[in-house]
């Protein structure tokens, strides 16, 4: 069915009363079939749904004019159906739907009552769809108000986008006039658009029939002007004005206030007062703002005061961060919290970095160069050669074992020499022992510095524990270890371990310390010169636990020496 | 009282209709109730008598909503007009950044008219408020009755407006210069917006 030239969407007035549709139109004219499918329209008569189908039309056979448009109100094809069915040619009929790519059935409603169409349209939007044909109805009432409609299709029909049509408000209501007489080239008195706005308001094409009798009225060579409105449509006069819509004056007078507001209220106070919201919000003292918000003029140098309180208060906030890395405790400080006395805080920092003694660094004399592989320690010098490559990332932790002479200490500081001339990853690295450690805990606390001193060991890039056998037993330094094991780990800083035994075999080691030990490379320091032909051992944690007699060599070995000694000293006595 | 809250962006007007008894104060805060969307009005607060006379006060809460990032809110007050109410009246006019004195146009209240604005200027004179720099508009209220039982604007505003105040003739029961007055009186207040902080 040939469809109107003028239903295009240049030609509709979108109002709030039509927004949605209208956009949904519009989606489903640029991608066919690709959003909203089925999209269905309905409003009460005169609003503008067959105008919605038919811009939807135009647009498609504008954007692609290979796709085949079809649009039909339902009786149509209701017609077709019937002469179709006379004439024996129903399957002809089907296909000939059934290649439709976009089609716009109008009047839907009219499928109440009507069994067999139903079953027809049910089958012929179930074929378009599963197609991906687009399908857009339109109709007086909602998919669910349809009455005795199969269930079936009902939820057919709303499976898309529903959209509901309106009256237009008063402002489109004068908008469609306006198009109107630019469409038709003429031109009404002053306020005659607005009078018959306000005189018809039921629907669009109510509307439109008014206007064009007031046309007609004009081409007699009638003057049509506000006064004779009313009155050669035939309506009520107006209403006195007191009666007028209320709402109006409600929104009036809050567009007065507004404009006062914004007229009075002053645009630095805002400033000022954002500033001071969002500082003291921060926990910071505003006091400097609030004196300046005080202040009954504007003073001259506003801005700038308000730009130094904010330089000092982010000055503060990165004060605040350094203090943290080097003392948690003082995080949120009152310190850093007086834009007005930065001095204070730049001090306190600059203390705890003078105290910030970073933990002991490795020896310089014990290098890699100057430390003798063979074949004893192969293993264990090749990962130490790769961890010192590859920080983080190759072995992590590296736990080295031997005994005593071996040059596991040269080894663990060659390591950690090597980290330190890295480059930029590795900058500080520590070089601790087990007893050192725990020595610096129980000082750190009696002085009630331990997160100072916690934080101290959490900034470094790599960590080297040599003898770490001594934290066996110890309580609160196995804690501390653990804590700071997962900090470094977690961030993929290099762990190093030293000990004289493998991790399973540390007496009195914390099982959770004892598994991250083990979870990285165990590797022992063999004797090189003096044994010659021990062979490095890679001792694997899960191997190792059934190899116990090999270690149990080692433990002969670093604890019978004591033990002779403490026996000696016995017997001496 | 602060008027415009900067820290926490608050415009808050307090506004006190005055007037004689039976000058039709709640009169006009009942029809801007009626005027006001429902999201927008709180819930009108009124204490009257049996024979609707106001008993102790009238609260309207109008809520303006955001204007210029500021959440407006309009307070509307009315007192008892009655002369022997005049505890409440001091209470309620405490703290109103702005008066809409709102007079009946009858000609014989005129005297009541005349007394009650006295007590208006006495009562903020009390607080300690500069009578000349609180901002303040006259409505004559009962414009609509028959022409031989009113005053004229102009007769009234010889009798009350020495101030030159902005004046408006008004029906309250209907409507027109209704929202005229309090339009008047909220630019006064909002005009006292950056007066108020400077001192």
């Amino acid at each position: 069915m040939p469809l109107d030239e003028r239903l295009r969407f240049d030609t509709l007035v979108v109002g709030a009363a039509n927004r949605l549709a209208a956009a949904a139109a519009r989606a489903v004219a640029e991608s066919p079939g690709a959003v909203y499918n089925p999209l269905f329209v309905y409003g009460g008569p005169g609003l503008g749904k067959t105008h919605l189908l038919g811009a939807i039309a135009h647009e498609v056979r504008a954007h692609y004019p290979a796709l085949t448009v079809s649009y039909m109100p339902l009786d149509d094809l209701v017609e077709e159906m019937h002469a179709a069915i006379a004439r024996h040619e129903t399957d002809q009929l089907r296909e000939r739907l059934q290649r439709v790519q976009v089609l716009l059935l109008d009047d839907v409603q009219f499928l109440t009552g009507r069994r067999e169409m139903q079953s027809e349209v049910l089958r012929l939007l179930n074929t378009l769809q599963a197609a991906g044909r687009q399908i857009v109805m339109a109709s007086d009432r909602a998919p669910g108000d349809i009455a005795d409609v199969d269930e079936r299709l009902i939820s057919r029909l709303s499976g898309g986008l529903i959209v509901d049509l309106t009256a237009p408000d008063y402002e489109t209501r004068v908008a469609i006039i306006r198009s109107c007489c630019q469409e038709r080239g003429v031109e009404l008195a002053p306020g005659v658009a607005e009078e018959l706005a306000l005189v018809s308001a039921a629907n669009v094409r109510e509307l439109q029939g008014a206007f064009n009798r007031l046309l007609a009225h004009q081409s007699l060579g009638e003057t049509v002007d506000v006064s004779r409105v009313r009155e050669l449509l035939g309506a009520p006069p107006a209403p006195r004005r007191q009666q007028r819509p209320a709402a109006n004056e409600f929104a009036s007078f809050l567009t007065d206030i507004t404009s006062a507001v914004a007229e009075h209220v002053d645009g630095w106070r805002t400033t000022v007062a954002d500033a001071i919201a969002e500082w003291s919000g921060a926990g910071y003292r505003t006091a400097q703002l609030e004196t300046l918000l005080a202040a009954p003029e504007p003073p001259p140098n506003w801005e700038a005061q308000v730009r130094s309180f904010v330089g000092a208060a982010e000055r503060l906030r990165a004060l605040e961060a350094a203090a943290r890395r080097l003392d948690p405790d003082l995080a949120g400080a009152d310190t850093f919290r007086d834009p007005e006395n930065v001095g204070d805080a730049e001090r306190l920092v600059e203390r705890l970095s003078a105290e910030a003694s970073p933990p002991p660094g490795p020896s310089p004399e014990f290098t890699r160069d100057s430390f003798v592989a063979g074949t004893a320690n192969r293993l264990a010098v090749k990962a130490a050669d790769e961890v010192a490559a590859e920080p983080g990332r190759r072995y992590n932790p590296l736990f080295l074992h031997g005994a005593p002479g071996t040059g596991k200490t040269h080894l663990a500081h060659a390591i950690g020499n090597a980290l330190a001339a890295n480059g930029e990853t590795t900058r500080r690295v520590a070089v601790v022992r087990g007893r050192e450690f725990a020595e610096e805990l129980i000082a750190a606390l009696q002085e009630g510095t331990v997160s100072r001193w916690r934080a101290r060991y959490r900034a470094i890039d790599a960590l080297i524990v040599d003898d770490v056998q001594a934290v066996s037993g110890t309580e609160r330094t196995q804690d501390e270890l653990f804590h700071v094991f997962n900090a470094l780990a977690s961030d993929g800083r290099q762990l190093v371990f030293v000990a004289d035994r493998p991790p399973q075999a540390l007496e009195g080691l914390e099982q959770r310390l004892r598994s991250r030990f083990e979870g990285g490379l165990v590797a022992e320091v063999g004797m090189v010169p003096r044994t010659g032909h021990a062979a490095p051992r890679l001792s694997m944690p899960v191997a190792a636990r059934g190899t116990d007699t090999f270690f149990l060599d080692d433990e002969k070995v670093t604890w019978t020496w004591p033990d002779i000694g403490a026996r000696l000293i016995e017997e001496v006595r | 009282m602060s008027l415009v809250n900067y820290a926490t962006r608050e415009i808050t007007c307090k506004i006190v209709y005055y007037g004689p008894g039976r000058s039709g104060k709640t009169t006009n805060l009942h029809y801007i109730y009626g005027q006001v969307p429902d999201d927008r009005k709180g819930k009108m607060v009124s204490l009257a008598t049996q024979t609707d006379r106001t008993l102790f006060f009238d609260f309207l809460p109008l809520d303006l909503g955001s204007i210029s990032g500021f959440t407006t809110k309009f307070q509307l007050y009315t007192v008892p007009g009655q002369v022997y109410y005049h505890a409440t009246r001091k209470l309620v006019l405490q703290g109103a950044d702005g008066v809409v004195f709102v007079a009946d146009s009858q000609a014989r209240q005129l005297q009541e008219n005349i007394e009650s604005f006295q007590d208006l200027h006495a009562n903020l004179g009390e607080q300690g408020v500069d009578v000349r720099a609180v901002p303040l508009v006259i409505q004559y209220n009962k414009q609509d009755l028959p022409s031989d039982l009113i005053l004229t604007t102009e007769e009234l505003s010889d009798a009350l407006n020495f101030r030159g105040v902005p004046e408006f003739a008004a029906d309250a029961l209907h409507g027109p210069g209704v929202f005229e007055t309090l339009r008047g009186i909220s630019e006064l207040v909002l005009r006292r917006l950056s007066a108020a902080h400077k001192g």
